[in-house]
C-alpha cells in the first residue's frame, strides 16, 4: 500500500512538473519520469508483461520521439515566463469542487459491494495465446497499420530530401 | 564447489530476521553483482589498452604495476582528483544527473543474466524482455547528456548515438527473438535449461545451428553498436567529433560515462552467453566438473576478448554506411533468420534439415551482400607495409 502511494505520488509529480516546468526539455524529461512510474505502478500489479513493454515503448521511442520533436523545432526558444493563468485560484476550486462531486458519486454507488474475483496470474505465455488465437485479426490489422506509418515515415522523409 | 556462492549468500541472509530476509537477499545479490562487474571493468581497461598496444605493435601500459595491471588504479585516482569541468551555459540539473542515472540501468540489465546454475539476482517470467526495456532507456539518458552541455558538437554526437541505438536494437531484438521462439519461454533461467544436455558429444547449445550461428553474429554486431563500441563508436570517435556527447565532462562523471559503457557492453554479452552459448553449461560432458561459473565468466572473458580484437582490427563505419548496414543487411537477415529458425523446429531431426537451414542462411547473405555493392568493383585485397 505504502509502494503504491509513492509510486502514485512520482507519476502525479512527473506529470505536474511536465505541465509547469518552464524549460520544455525540462518538461519531456519530467514526462519520462511520469512514464517511469506508471510502468513501476503496472509491475506492481504484477503485470509483468505491460510493465516492461511501457518501459520499451515509451521511455524508450515515444519520450525519443518528443525530445527530438522539440529539438527540431522550438528548443532554442528562451524559457517562457510562467504559465499560471491570472484566475488559478478559482480554477483551483472548480477542480476539487468536480473532483470532490465525482468521488463521492463513485464511493456511494454499488460498485463498491460487487464481490471481487481472485486477481488472475497472467503469463506472458497465456498473453501469447491469446494473442494467437482469440486476438489474431487485431494483431494482424496492427501490423498492417504499423507497416503503413513506416513507409509513410521514409516517404515523408524522402521527399524533404528530393525537393532540396 | 559449484553451489558455494549460493550457500554462502543463504548463510548470510540466515542471519537477518525473518520479515527482513528477502530485502538482505535482494541487497546481497545486488553487492555480488556491482562487486565483481566493477572489478571486472577494471581488469577489462587493462585488458583492452594492453590487447590494443599489442595488435598496434606497441606495449600497452607497462609503467604502473608489473605488466600495468596496476593502471586502473591510476585512472581511478586520476579522474577523482581531476577537477570537474561543468560549462557556465550548461544545463547543470540535467548535466549532473545524466551519468549518475546512466549507470543504474546498465547494472540492472545485469540483475536477469545467471551467472551460474541458481545464480540469478532476478528470476522474472519476461527476463528477456526486462533486459532489452532496460537498453531501451539508456539511449534517453545518452541523449540528455548530450543535449545538457549547449554544445554543437555534443548535440549532434548524441544525436547520432541515438540515430544509431535505436536502428540497431531492431537487429538485435530480432535476432533474441529466434532464440525466445525456440526456447519457449522469455525467461532466461528456462532459455539456459533448453540448451543443457550433449548430443554426440557436443553440447546442444544454439550457436552450433545454422540458424543460431547467424543469429549469434548478428547479435554480437548489434551488441557493438548499442555499446557504441568500434568499428561503431562514431559519436564518441576520437578523431571524428571529440568524443561526441561527452565532451563537457570530466573527471568523474567521465569515468562514470565509461563505466556504463563497458558494463553495457558486459551486459550484452553475458545476454549473449545466456541465448546462444549455453550460459553456464560446460562445453564437453566430461568438463562439468568446473563450477558453473567459472564457465560463465571464460565465455564472458572471451567474448570481451572478441570485441577488443574487432576494435583493433576493423576501421570506423561512418554514419550512413552503419545506418545502411543496419536497415538495409541486418534487419532482412535477422528476419530471415527467425523464418529458417522456424523451419528448424518443424523439420525431422537428421541431415536434411542441416542443409535446408544452411542454405536458408547462406543465400540470402550472399546474394544481399552481392546485391547490396550494387556492381561495385570490389576487387582482391592488396596490402601495404611500412618499411
Amino acid at each position: 500500500m505504502i509502494l503504491l502511494i509513492i509510486l502514485a505520488l512520482l507519476t502525479l509529480v512527473g506529470a505536474v512538473a511536465a505541465m509547469s516546468l518552464r524549460n520544455l526539455v525540462h518538461c519531456a524529461l519530467a514526462l519520462t519520469v511520469a512514464f517511469a512510474g506508471l510502468a513501476a505502478l503496472y509491475l506492481q500489479l504484477d503485470a509483468q508483461f505491460v510493465g516492461f513493454a511501457q518501459i520499451l515503448v515509451y521511455i524508450g521511442a515515444v519520450a525519443i520521439l518528443i525530445v527530438f520533436a522539440i529539438l527540431l523545432t522550438r528548443g532554442s526558444e528562451t524559457p517562457q515566463p510562467s504559465i499560471l493563468s491570472p484566475s488559478w485560484l478559482g480554477g483551483i476550486a472548480v477542480a476539487v469542487v468536480v473532483f470532490s462531486v465525482l468521488a463521492m458519486t463513485i464511493v456511494r454507488s454499488a460498485i463498491t459491494d460487487r464481490n471481487l474475483p481472485a486477481a488472475p496470474q497472467v503469463s506472458v505465455r497465456q498473453i501469447g495465446e491469446q494473442l494467437m488465437t482469440k486476438y489474431l485479426l487485431p494483431l494482424e490489422v496492427i501490423g498492417l497499420l504499423l507497416t503503413a506509418a513506416l513507409i509513410g515515415a521514409v516517404i515523408i522523409a524522402m521527399q524533404e530530401k528530393e525537393t532540396k | 564447489m559449484d553451489q558455494i556462492f549460493v550457500t554462502l549468500k543463504h548463510w548470510l541472509v540466515g542471519f537477518g530476521p525473518a520479515q527482513c530476509q528477502p530485502i538482505i537477499s535482494a541487497i546481497i545479490s545486488v553487492a555480488g553483482i556491482i562487486g565483481v562487474f566493477a572489478t571486472l571493468f577494471a581488469i577489462t581497461t587493462v585488458l583492452e589498452r594492453k590487447g590494443l598496444g599489442r595488435i598496434q605493435n606497441r606495449y600497452g601500459p607497462n609503467r604502473v604495476g608489473p605488466f600495468g595491471i596496476l593502471q586502473p588504479l591510476a585512472d581511478g585516482v586520476k579522474a577523482i582528483i581531476k577537477e570537474d569541468i561543468v560549462p557556465r551555459t550548461a544545463d547543470s540539473v540535467v548535466h549532473f544527473l545524466a551519468p549518475l542515472v546512466l549507470v543504474a540501468p546498465v547494472f540492472l540489465a545485469l540483475a536477469v543474466v545467471p551467472m551460474g546454475r541458481n545464480m540469478v539476482a532476478i528470476d522474472i517470467d519476461a527476463g528477456v524482455l526486462f533486459f532489452f526495456a532496460v537498453g531501451a532507456a539508456t539511449e534517453l539518458l545518452l541523449f540528455m547528456a548530450g543535449w545538457s552541455s549547449r554544445n554543437k558538437y555534443s548535440l549532434l554526437g548524441a544525436m547520432r548515438a541515438i540515430a544509431q541505438m535505436i536502428s540497431y536494437e531492431v537487429p538485435l531484438i530480432l535476432s533474441a527473438v529466434s532464440v525466445i521462439m525456440i526456447a519457449g519461454s522469455l525467461s532466461t533461467v528456462k532459455i539456459i535449461e533448453a540448451q543443457a544436455g550433449y548430443a554426440g558429444g557436443l553440447p546442444r547449445w544454439f550457436v552450433l545451428t545454422p540458424w543460431g550461428l547467424a543469429g549469434f553474429i548478428l547479435f554480437m554486431i548489434a551488441a557493438a553498436a548499442e555499446s557504441n563500441r568500434s568499428p561503431f563508436d562514431l559519436p564518441e570517435g576520437e578523431s571524428e567529433i571529440i568524443a561526441g556527447y561527452y565532451i563537457e565532462y570530466s573527471g568523474f562523471k567521465f569515468a562514470l560515462f565509461f563505466l556504463g559503457e563497458y558494463i553495457g557492453m558486459f551486459a550484452v554479452s553475458g545476454l549473449a552467453i545466456t541465448l546462444f552459448l549455453g550460459g553456464w553449461h560446460a562445453p564437453f560432458a566430461f568438463l562439468t566438473w568446473i563450477p558453473s561459473y567459472v564457465w560463465f565468466f571464460g565465455k564472458l572473458l572471451a567474448l570481451i576478448a572478441v570485441f577488443i580484437w574487432v576494435r583493433g582490427t576493423l576501421p570506423r563505419l561512418r554514419m550512413d554506411q552503419l545506418m545502411n548496414f543496419a536497415w538495409k543487411f541486418m534487419l532482412p537477415m535477422a528476419l530471415i533468420n527467425l523464418v529458417t529458425a522456424g523451419i528448424w523446429r518443424f523439420l525431422d531431426p537428421g541431415i536434411s534439415r542441416w542443409l535446408i537451414c544452411s542454405f536458408l542462411v547462406l543465400g540470402p547473405y550472399i546474394m544481399l551482400a552481392r546485391g547490396l555493392l550494387q556492381g561495385s568493383n570490389v576487387g582482391k585485397r592488396t596490402y601495404r607495409y611500412a618499411d
